[in-house]
Order: C-alpha cells, then sequence, then structure tokens
C-alpha cells in the first residue's frame, strides 16, 4: 500500500513536471533569432553519415535519436517541431503505461505469454545447485549508461537472489567499474533480502578487463576452469558473442543469453540451449519478479505494439495502392 | 530515503535527456554550459572515479587467488604482472625519460602495439573457427526447419562470393538477384526490423518504468 501510494505521487509528480516544462517553456526560454544559431544543413549531410555508418557497423545500438534525422526546425520556435510525431508518441506511450499500471495494481488480471527460456532459468540454477557448480552471468559488455546493461543488471538481481536462496556459487564478470558497482549493490541486496547475507562476497561480481577481447578471454578461462553447470548472458553482446557462447557449449554449460542486438542472435541462437530475443530481455525482470506493477508496464507495451502493427499494415495497403506519401510523411522528421 | 533519492535522479536525468531532444539546442544553453553535453560529461566524471573501484577489483581477486594458489593462478600472476607493467611506465611523467609517458616510443606505447593488440587480432581471428564449429550443429539437417535454414545458408554463402555467384549465374541468370530480393531484403529484412521495434519498444518502456519509479530491480529491489 505505502508503495502504491508512493509511485502514484511520483508518477503524477513526473507528468506535472513534464507538462509544465513543454507548456511553460517556450514563454520563458529564448527564441532562436535565427536558422544561422542552429546546426545549419551543411553539417547535416556528416551527421547522416555518421549515423548511416554506425547504424551499419557491427557495433550499432539503435536508437530512437540514431534512426531519427538531427536536422533541427527552420523556425522561430523553441521546440524541435520536427519532432512532433515522437513526443506525440512518447506521451502516448507513457499514457498506455501508467493506464495498465493502474489497473494491474487494482488487481486486474492481465495476461503475459509464457517465455520458455525465462522460466528455464529457475531450473538451471537449480541444476547447478545439484551439481555442486556455479552459475556464470553476465550482464552485457556495455556501460551502465545503456539500457541493455540496466536491464541485464535488473535480471541479475532475479538470478542472485535464486543462487542466495540454494546457496550456490555465482560469478559475474563484468567489463566497467560502474557496472560493477551497480552489480555488487543489486547481488549485495538480492543475497540480504533472500535471508543468506553470510553467503555474499564482493568478488562475486568482478572487474575482469577493460578490453573486448581481454574481458572474452579471461571469462573464457574461467568458463573452462571453473567449469560453471549454468551460463546466463543477459545484455548488449558484439563479437564475442559466439567466442562466448561456443566455449560456455564447449564447456557442457547449459546456457542461455538474452540481447537486443540484432546481429547476435544467430549466433546465440545456434550455440545456446535458450534465447531471449529483443523485447523479451527487456521484459525479463518484471517476468521474473511475477510483480503485478511491472507487468502491467508489459502490457501497455504489447498494446503499443499492436498499434505499430496496425499503422504498419495501413501504410502497406496505402503504399499497395499508390496514395500513402501524406500517411508516410506523418512519420517523417517534418 | 534509500530508494526516493536514486528514482528522483534517475527520473531528473531521463527527463534532461528527453528536453534535449525535443528542444532546440540554444535553449538548454545557458552562457557556456549546454545541458545535455554537461549530463553526458557528468557520467564520464563518475566513471573516472570508478575505474579505482575497478583497479581494486581486480587486484584482491587476482592477489587471492595467486595467494591460495588456486586453478590457474598461474594466469592471475601475469594478469597481475600485466596491469602493473602497463599502468607504472604510463603514469610517471615523461620528462623523466622517453620511456615514460603514452607517448610513441614509451614503454606502454610498445606493450601496446607489439603485445596487447596482437593479441586482441588474434582473439578476433579466432572467431572464424568458432563460427565454422557452430555453423557445423547449425545446419544439421534434423528436422524441416533445419534442412530449410541449410539451404537458405548455402545460398546466401554462395552468393556472398564471387565464385558462388558466378555458379549461381551458371544455372540461370536471376538466381543471385532473386537470393538478394526475397532472402536478404524480404525475408532477412522483415525479421530484422520486427526485431528492432520489439526492442526498441521494450527499451523505451524500460526507461519510462525506470524513469517513473515502476522498476526497481536495478536497485536491487
Amino acid at each position: 500500500m505505502r508503495r502504491g501510494l508512493t509511485i502514484s505521487g511520483i508518477n503524477v509528480l513526473a507528468i506535472l513536471l513534464m507538462a509544465f516544462t513543454f507548456a511553460v517553456w517556450p514563454l520563458s526560454a529564448p527564441v532562436m533569432a535565427d536558422s544561422s544559431q542552429v546546426i545549419d544543413d551543411s553539417t547535416t549531410p556528416e551527421i547522416l553519415t555518421d549515423t548511416l555508418s554506425e547504424l551499419s557497423s557491427d557495433s550499432a545500438v539503435v536508437s530512437a535519436s540514431d534512426i531519427m534525422s538531427d536536422k533541427p526546425a527552420q523556425n522561430d520556435s523553441v521546440f524541435r517541431t520536427d519532432r512532433l510525431n515522437a513526443l506525440v508518441l512518447m506521451i502516448l506511450f507513457s499514457i498506455v503505461i501508467l493506464v495498465y499500471t493502474k489497473w494491474a495494481r487494482e488487481g486486474k488480471r492481465l495476461f503475459i505469454r509464457k517465455i520458455s527460456g525465462l522460466d528455464e532459468v529457475e531450473e538451471a540454477v537449480g541444476r547447478a545447485t545439484e551439481m555442486g557448480k556455479p552459475v556464470l552471468f553476465i550482464p552485457g559488455i556495455q556501460e551502465i549508461d545503456e539500457i541493455e546493461t540496466i536491464a541485464g543488471i535488473s535480471i541479475l538481481g532475479r538470478v542472485a537472489r535464486m543462487t542466495a536462496s540454494y546457496d550456490t556459487p555465482l560469478l559475474v564478470p563484468v567489463r566497467y567499474p560502474m557496472v560493477l558497482a551497480a552489480g555488487q549493490e543489486v547481488v549485495e541486496q538480492a543475497y540480504i533480502e533472500a535471508g543468506n547475507p553470510d553467503s555474499y562476497n564482493r568478488d562475486i561480481v568482478r572487474y575482469v578487463a577493460g578490453e573486448q577481447f581481454a574481458f572474452t578471454a579471461t571469462v573464457n578461462g574461467m568458463m573452462m576452469r571453473e567449469r560453471p553447470a549454468t551460463n546466463i548472458y543477459m545484455g548488449a553482446f558484439f563479437a564475442e558473442s559466439l567466442l562466448l557462447a561456443e566455449t560456455g557449449n564447449a564447456a557442457g554449460s547449459i546456457q542461455i543469453a538474452g540481447t537486443a542486438q540484432p546481429a547476435q542472435l544467430p549466433f546465440f541462437v545456434a550455440a545456446c540451449d535458450y534465447t531471449l530475443m529483443g523485447e523479451e530481455l527487456y521484459a525479463a525482470s518484471a517476468y521474473l519478479s511475477h510483480e503485478p506493477l511491472l507487468l502491467g508496464g508489459l502490457k501497455g507495451q504489447d498494446w503499443m505494439k499492436i498499434l505499430l502493427i496496425i499503422l504498419i499494415v495501413i501504410g502497406i495497403i496505402l503504399a499497395s495502392f499508390g496514395f500513402g506519401d501524406w500517411y508516410f510523411s506523418l512519420f517523417e522528421s517534418m | 530515503m534509500k530508494t526516493t533519492v536514486p528514482i528522483i535522479i534517475a527520473f531528473l536525468s531521463g527527463f534532461v535527456m528527453i528536453l534535449a531532444f525535443f528542444v532546440s539546442p540554444e535553449s538548454v544553453t545557458f552562457g557556456n554550459f549546454e545541458l545535455e553535453p554537461e549530463v553526458l560529461s557528468w557520467v564520464t566524471i563518475v566513471g573516472g572515479f570508478t575505474l579505482l573501484l575497478g583497479v581494486v577489483s581486480i587486484v584482491r581477486v587476482n592477489y587471492n587467488a595467486v595467494k591460495r594458489r588456486n586453478d590457474g593462478w598461474v594466469y592471475k600472476l601475469a594478469t597481475l604482472i600485466s596491469v602493473f607493467a602497463m599502468a607504472i611506465p604510463a603514469v610517471i611523467p615523461n620528462g623523466l625519460s622517453p620511456l615514460f609517458g603514452t607517448g610513441p616510443g614509451s614503454i606502454y606505447d610498445w606493450l601496446f602495439n607489439y603485445l596487447d593488440a596482437p593479441m586482441m587480432s588474434t582473439m578476433f581471428a579466432m572467431l572464424a573457427f568458432y563460427i565454422a564449429s557452430a555453423a557445423f550443429r547449425a545446419f544439421r539437417t534434423r528436422n524441416t526447419e533445419a534442412t530449410l535454414l541449410l539451404v537458405t545458408a548455402v545460398l546466401v554463402m554462395l552468393w556472398r562470393i564471387p565464385m558462388g555467384e558466378i555458379m549461381l549465374k551458371s544455372i540461370h541468370e536471376s538466381i543471385p538477384g532473386l537470393i538478394n530480393t526475397y532472402i536478404m531484403n524480404g525475408a532477412n529484412m522483415a525479421v530484422q526490423r520486427g526485431i528492432i521495434i520489439g526492442a526498441a519498444l521494450g527499451a523505451a518502456a524500460m526507461s519510462l518504468r525506470i524513469m517513473l519509479g515502476i522498476e526497481r530491480t536495478y536497485m536491487g529491489k
């Protein structure tokens, strides 16, 4: 009850702050005098070229800002009116998630489809317990400011709670010191909440190397020496994905992977027993927690996906009949 | 308090990024203070401080393993020696000797160019062998789906190499074009876009849950 009240308060404050900013800011902020004060057209092709090359590279991380043009509006507004469509979508998305969260809090039953990879996490930890071998968890190889790493850290909390309950050894090698700090905090909290704080050791989460392939070599060595029964990879992975997953396979571990990097998914599918694809990674912490509030957010996400599918189908039909230009312009930078 | 303060910080940080995305850069610049780059530079500064945590962690874990003669302690000793061999000459000012610092001709530079970089390249090159072993398992014709995957993979691999393309063209001129149109730009592209759209929605939803304080699992709650 207390938590529900706190969340309601924060939600209301957040929405009020957003509304206030977008309503009042134009009145108080300095207005652009002319277009020469903003990034001019000559810089735009360079930005687009950089963005395209970034998107085509193996290490590309697709975000909304990558996809959208960086060309500012050619008017006097303090708003980027060329991004109005994104603002509308964001507000709609926020409303849908808040509505479903409210329904979940009120006790409305929400159906969430089964994700077999996540159902297997508990079984895989149980297997490690029976074998008396450790569980290896890697929260990706990116910094803590990447949402995939945060998703990985969230799942780590759930896995750590299971290993703490069963008193199973856990190994968490990380590539960045900030991920180390966050990981240590999450794992320690999980061991306390599982009622087994004595088993917590701050070296469960350990910094092994800052270089991508030095990290991979260290983890591969760890897999071959310590032979963990279960390997869980959750987060952003790049060229090292197959090096890790194949070594884990050779070591005879059960492997569960999850990433939002489309280029790495085939490697994980080929080498791991279960793979979470794209959005399933972000749903994992909510799914494993079984908390109605978090599951409400997932339902809101599904609703938005249905809306996008409908919009895409309308676009296909309009394009097929040759009169969809006005419709497509709604989704482009204005 | 322990939960509320991080939630407020998370909300404000996210809000600054949203604001910077929707508002023109001039509107969030106050003199020399540019809001978005400023906040992003804080991340770098905090990261610099936490580097010390990383060094402490790597030294403690490896030192304990060497002291207890754990399995593979020799490798851990090599790690410890490497950490200090790279770090110590790099932090000594190169005014004392050209061997110090990180400039050309320094110990750090030599270790980086002749040990670190070749070892990274070796690890990356090994990927080819791992791809071969993974492909061997993935392309075994166990059922209809696996057979379909095998046929598709063989066609795409042939299309990707000049010799294969000539071979395919010798069967029929249009085969490479059909592979490009229907497999790569059709099925492959559609599935990739589906995954990207789903992942983007998932990332946006998770960001909102974090900003609004609904998702607290990243704090271990």
